[in-house]
């Protein structure tokens, strides 16, 4: 196996180390979190990280990152909640449709503005970020989507589903299932990674460059606005003020942590599920725990710096040296 | 697939231009299938730009390629693989972070954006490629886990599964140890079997004799010879390598040289160069020649402070000094033109007076704040004692012509008033009547008593201006000449490595 | 063969074309444009009182944004700003509250301020880290660490003397707002006069040779990171005496005015442009723009729109002018 390979798998197993390291302290100081009901609560934390972040890892590998998720989010929840609420005959499917379709168009407008004017995604989708957060209420009049409103077959899916599993838990792996096939077995997939690791090879080898950023941000955007409907089913409600703000940074915190790197080209669909659990874990442990919720975002700030740190010194080569035994 | 009765490619008139400066005259040339054709010249002479042409990087100005009798126009990489041209790099252009087998395949045709990665095929297929090499590479290895020479197997064969009819090596064997490069030759003569035909461009004459038919050298963008190896002896080759007419320029005052300057003793970094030592005295200009990869810059940039040395010693007038940031480097008055001008020379952007005056704010300030009108005096002065063309100080550097602004860079830096100045390569890309200047300009220094270390690859440069000459190969020091026994043979047998693959 | 490409000499912009073609000029014009438009249709904003009265609540920002001008001049970015104002104001509400005096626990708030951008600028020097990213990372960290101390509750208490700084006023002029152009005045100074600032813009334009004639950049960067992390504990405490209570989620989103700020003052994104004079400009431009919105009853969340569409076009509009000066 070569250094890389070996590094990759080195995060992925490190991240199910640091899952059962989680696992057996939490449990070892509190038994009941090493229930089934426990896996429960986590698996019912996590789908909507989950789905986002497939989105944002393809964004991340081709050297970009999308800020705006959680507005996206919040406007595909909002604008298919409100069609819910004066259209109640509107089928589920056909609401599903509508979320993917807004979130892969406003993620289409992101990719669009980067790709035709050059410039750095981060400032763009903060941007982005504001001005769709601000049409969210221009286009609710600031008010939300009350349960009543919120067809009771959507919120049944977070809570069952013939197999038991909620469905929002099983759309959540299925997705990411369906993001792994796509970046390990079809051309375009493979050319996400090309294109971050190295986009002037990517050129030379005739890889549409442009393409490919268009692409990861509307999927970014469609997974955004999947998360979104899966927020409705979840809560039960969809709040302009509240639904997806500050979504967008556990996601990139679970991507980083999942072993993307920032610098692209690097990144799997298995460590970032890993990730994901990770987080989801370390939020369910907290209560368990008796530990404030305050804590966790200061936890996931100090978790993405030290993932951040990690990855720079894999780039500076030490690690690399640290696990091949031989110079970078 | 080729006919025999005719050479696999011809160029016909083939030149480039860059920015209306052309660089490289006209080149025919035919490349038969089933040989190894040599490019040889000095640094700049043309080599690659033409390798760069047929593999579709440049576009010619002018001058046609014909592909087995057919003319082509061969507009991008792509295109050139399409039409079975490959340029292997000399770093390969890959993806560090995708697999073998993906590196092979990437790109190439589209098709269409929900194709399916066989990855199956791709695995057995680059087993078959790398195979067929007699080389063993586990084709899901990842790329930037592979040894360079590896990386360029994987480029080789990369080339045959696109079924290439010429191959061009640019300088594959360079960073190669001996057992790879034997390893490569009999992968290249395999090739030159099937009737492929195979351009290598390399320095090391050992080499070329081991492995090459015809030998075509080029000089000053111009193709000087074609011939068959076996006609021609190593010191023909470099004599015909460097047989410009000298130009005669004036050599300088024998200067009487004063103290110790610098010096350095056994200045060693990994990679990049070993064991030097020298010493340079006041008044003296030293010239250090080499060819391209040498590691002459390296010295340089060591003993200024951006990559130092990691063994060694650096003694200024005497004094054993740690020189950690280049900013040490200007307060012990040592003064670094770069070679590459944009990357680490001009801020382009910034007006002209700006750039002249970045490395001696001490001059343009009284306490923390600058002075414009000092400034615009000081630079004034400098425009003017080096003839810098602009329209106004206040135009962005990037504006000038490339003479002008390598003027204000050495103005930048003799406002700090130098000691020790390195010059490297300060003269490339700089029209005739500059260069002039320049040498004046640096004569002068000289004269002025400063010390002077002149990096250049131009040798008649370095025979005009130099007092004594040294020579690098490979990150060594492998000869030096005082100017009474220094000539362009010597100084080449010297930098041309000979070590036999 | 890549130093020759580059010997294109192309024709000397005329003067008048330089000095008026940039990104600065266009902030003026529409804030011109922005007043006229604004005291026709509101009589308020004829009144200066009311316009400087309506600037209190942008101040803090605007004062980190000059700050800002400096770092992205560098070509780096701070995007915790507004997290470290978040957290240096409620470690100065609780040292407060913990009974260690007004003067000790100011100290600590700015003290802790600069330290959370000094750790900005070892992310950034010592681990490589592209500053976009690592002050992302810190801005979740910092905003996290505000939670855990301040929890959800408001901490206040602050002695009279301390709350209501924006009721104060030299003439009609708010203490904030002095502030502001004092600050204004003196990084003007820096950035446009003296060796550090010409330093900045030849780091941000091309640091590796920056580095060959000498500037320690690393260094530079260190020092900047630190000021603003300094300069936005100064902002958390204006806060702070403006509202007079506490809270982890002060500025929240603040980052977005911040950068929006420096952005309409057409400071180049990629760094080596972008002067003092643009931001502050951008600051009252953006002061008219928003209280005209609230002044025409569009409510705040709404004004999102338009602040992000702002940001979008101001990039755009700034990449477009530095691209045509190149040529």
């Amino acid at each position: 196996m070569t250094a890389l390979s070996r590094l990759i798998r080195a995060r992925e197993a490190g991240l199910v180390v640091m899952l059962v390291i989680l696992a057996v302290v939490v449990g070892a100081i509190q038994p009941r979190f090493l229930t089934v009901g426990t896996l429960d609560i986590i698996l019912l934390a996590i789908p909507l990280i989950l789905v986002a972040a497939m989105g944002q890892m393809m964004v991340i590998v081709a050297r970009h990152v999308d800020l705006s998720i959680g507005s996206i989010l919040g406007f595909a929840s909002i604008a298919v909640g409100m069609m819910f609420r004066d259209i109640p005959e509107m089928p589920l499917w056909l609401g599903f449709i509508l979320a993917i379709a807004i979130g892969a168009g406003l993620g289409f407008v992101n990719g669009l503005i980067i790709a035709l004017f050059r410039l750095p995604a981060i400032i763009v989708t903060l941007g982005t970020l504001s001005l769709y957060r601000g049409l969210i209420f221009i286009l609710s009049g600031g008010r939300q989507v009350d349960p009543n409103h919120i067809p009771e077959a959507l919120i049944r899916m977070a809570q069952t589903s013939p197999i038991g599993v909620p469905w929002i838990v099983i759309i959540a792996f299925l997705t990411a299932l369906l993001a792994y096939i796509f970046l390990r077995h079809m051309r375009l997939g493979r050319e996400i990674y090309a294109a971050g690791s190295n986009p002037d090879a990517a050129r030379l080898r005739g890889i549409r460059v442009n393409r490919v950023t268009l692409v990861v941000f509307s999927l970014s955007g469609a997974m955004a606005g999947l998360a979104g409907l899966m927020y409705a089913a979840r809560f039960g409600y969809v709040n302009p003020g509240i639904t997806g703000v500050g979504f967008e940074l556990t996601v990139i915190a679970a991507v980083v942590i999942g072993g993307v790197s920032i610098n692209g080209g690097i990144g799997t669909v298995p460590g970032v599920v890993l990730g994901v659990l990770l987080l989801g874990a370390v939020s369910v442990a907290l209560p368990i725990l008796g530990i404030s919720g305050f804590w966790q975002d200061a936890i996931y700030g100090a978790i993405i710096v030290i993932a951040l740190i990690v990855d720079g010194s894999v780039r500076a080569g030490g690690l690399v040296r640290l696990v091949t035994g031989r110079g970078g | 697939m080729t006919e025999t009765d005719g050479p696999l490619v011809e160029t016909r008139g083939i030149a480039k231009a860059f920015s209306g400066v052309e660089v490289l005259h006209g080149i025919d040339l035919d490349l038969w299938a089933g040989e190894v054709h040599a490019l040889l010249g000095e640094n700049g002479a043309g080599k690659s730009t033409y390798a760069k042409i047929l593999a579709g990087v440049h576009r010619p100005t002018r001058g046609e390629v014909r592909l087995a009798g057919r003319p082509v126009n061969i507009g991008s990489p792509l295109e050139a693989q399409r039409l079975g041209v490959t340029l292997i790099h000399q770093e390969p252009l890959s993806f560090p972070h995708l697999t073998v087998a993906e590196n092979l395949f990437v790109g190439g045709e589209d098709t269409g954006v929900l194709g399916r990665v066989p990855w199956r095929r791709m695995a057995a297929e680059a087993e078959r490629l790398i195979g067929a090499l007699g080389v063993t590479i586990d084709p899901q290895a990842v790329m930037a886990g592979l040894s360079i020479a590896d990386q360029q197997m994987v480029e080789i064969a990369r080339a045959l599964a696109s079924d290439t009819r010429l191959i061009i090596m640019d300088e594959p064997t360079a960073p190669l140890t001996p057992r790879e490069v034997a390893t490569l030759f009999d992968i290249v003569r395999r090739l030159k079997a099937e009737g492929r035909a195979i351009v290598f461009i390399s320095h090391r004459l050992e080499e070329v004799r081991a492995l090459c038919d015809r030998v075509t050298v080029f000089r000053d963008g111009a193709l000087i010879s074609t011939a068959s190896v076996a006609d021609l002896t190593d010191d023909d080759i470099i004599r015909l390598m460097i047989g410009r007419p000298l130009q005669e320029y004036l050599h300088k005052e024998v200067a009487s040289l004063g103290e110790e300057a610098l010096s350095v003793s056994g200045l060693t970094r990994g990679g990049a160069f070993t064991d030097i030592s020298f010493s340079l005295r006041k008044g003296e200009v030293l010239g250090v020649a080499g060819l391209v990869g040498a590691g002459r810059t390296d010295v340089a940039r060591a003993i200024f402070g951006i990559a130092p040395a990691e063994a060694g010693e650096i003694r200024i007038h005497g004094k054993p000094t740690t020189i950690a940031e280049p900013d040490d480097a200007i307060a012990h008055r040592i003064a670094y033109v770069p070679e590459d001008r944009a990357i680490a020379g001009i801020f382009r952007t910034l007006p002209v007076d700006q750039n002249i005056t970045a490395a001696a704010p001490g001059a343009i300030a009284a306490g923390p704040f600058i002075s414009p009108r000092r400034e615009r005096e000081i630079a004034a002065d400098a425009i003017d004692r080096l003839s810098i063309r602009l329209a106004s100080v206040h135009q962005p550097i990037g504006e000038l012509s490339g003479g002008n602004q390598q003027k204000a860079i050495l103005a930048r830096w003799l406002l700090t008033d130098p000691e020790i100045l390195i010059l490297d390569e300060p003269t490339r890309g700089i029209d005739v009547g500059v260069k002039a200047e320049f040498y004046d300009r640096i004569n002068q220094l000289a004269a002025e008593g400063r010390a002077v270390l002149l990096i250049s690859s131009d040798l008649p440069e370095l025979l005009t201006l130099a007092d004594r000459i040294l020579v690098m190969s490979e990150g060594r020091l492998t000869g030096e000449f005082s100017r009474a026994e220094a000539d362009q043979e010597k100084i080449m047998q010297a930098a041309v490595p000979r070590t036999a693959a | 063969m890549s130093a020759t490409e580059t010997f294109d000499a192309a024709k000397a912009r005329p003067l008048w074309h330089r000095i008026v073609v940039r990104p600065e000029s266009v902030t003026l014009l529409l804030l011109i444009g922005a007043v006229f438009v604004s005291a026709w249709l509101s009589p308020f904003f004829a009144d200066l009182r009311f316009v400087l009265e309506s600037a209190t609540f942008y101040i803090e920002f605007g004062i980190i944004a000059l700050m800002l001008t400096l770092v992205v001049v560098s070509g780096e970015i701070d995007l915790s700003v507004a997290a470290t104002m978040a957290l240096s104001a409620c470690l100065f509400g609780i040292a407060h509250r913990a009974g260690l005096g007004m003067p000790v626990a100011m100290l600590i708030g700015l003290g802790s301020g600069a330290l959370m951008g000094l750790f900005n600028g070892v992310l950034v020097t010592v681990f490589r880290l592209p500053s976009i990213i690592a002050t992302i990372g810190t801005m979740v960290l910092y905003r996290g660490i505000a939670q855990v101390i301040a929890g959800d509750r408001s901490v206040g208490g602050f002695p009279d003397w301390f709350v209501g700084i924006d009721f104060i006023a030299v003439g009609i002029v708010p203490v904030p707002v002095i502030l502001f152009v004092v600050l204004a005045i003196l990084l003007g100074l820096v950035l446009g006069s003296t060796l550090f600032g010409r330093q900045i813009y030849q780091t941000g334009t091309n640091p590796i040779a920056a580095r060959h004639a000498g500037i320690r950049v690393d260094r530079l960067k260190m020092i900047l990171f630190t000021a603003s992390g300094l300069t936005s504990a100064v902002a958390g405490l204006l806060m702070a005496s403006r509202l007079g209570v506490v809270r982890y989620d002060l500025a929240t989103g603040g980052e977005l005015q911040v950068v929006l700020i420096v952005m309409l003052g057409g400071t180049y994104i990629f760094g080596g442009r972008g002067t003092i004079a643009g931001t502050f400009l951008a600051l009252w431009l953006l002061i008219i723009i928003q209280t005209g919105m609230t002044v025409a009853n569009i409510a705040i969340e709404a004004q999102l729109t338009v602040l992000g569409l702002l940001l979008i076009l101001a990039i755009i509009s700034a990449n477009a002018i530095y691209a045509g000066g190149r040529r």
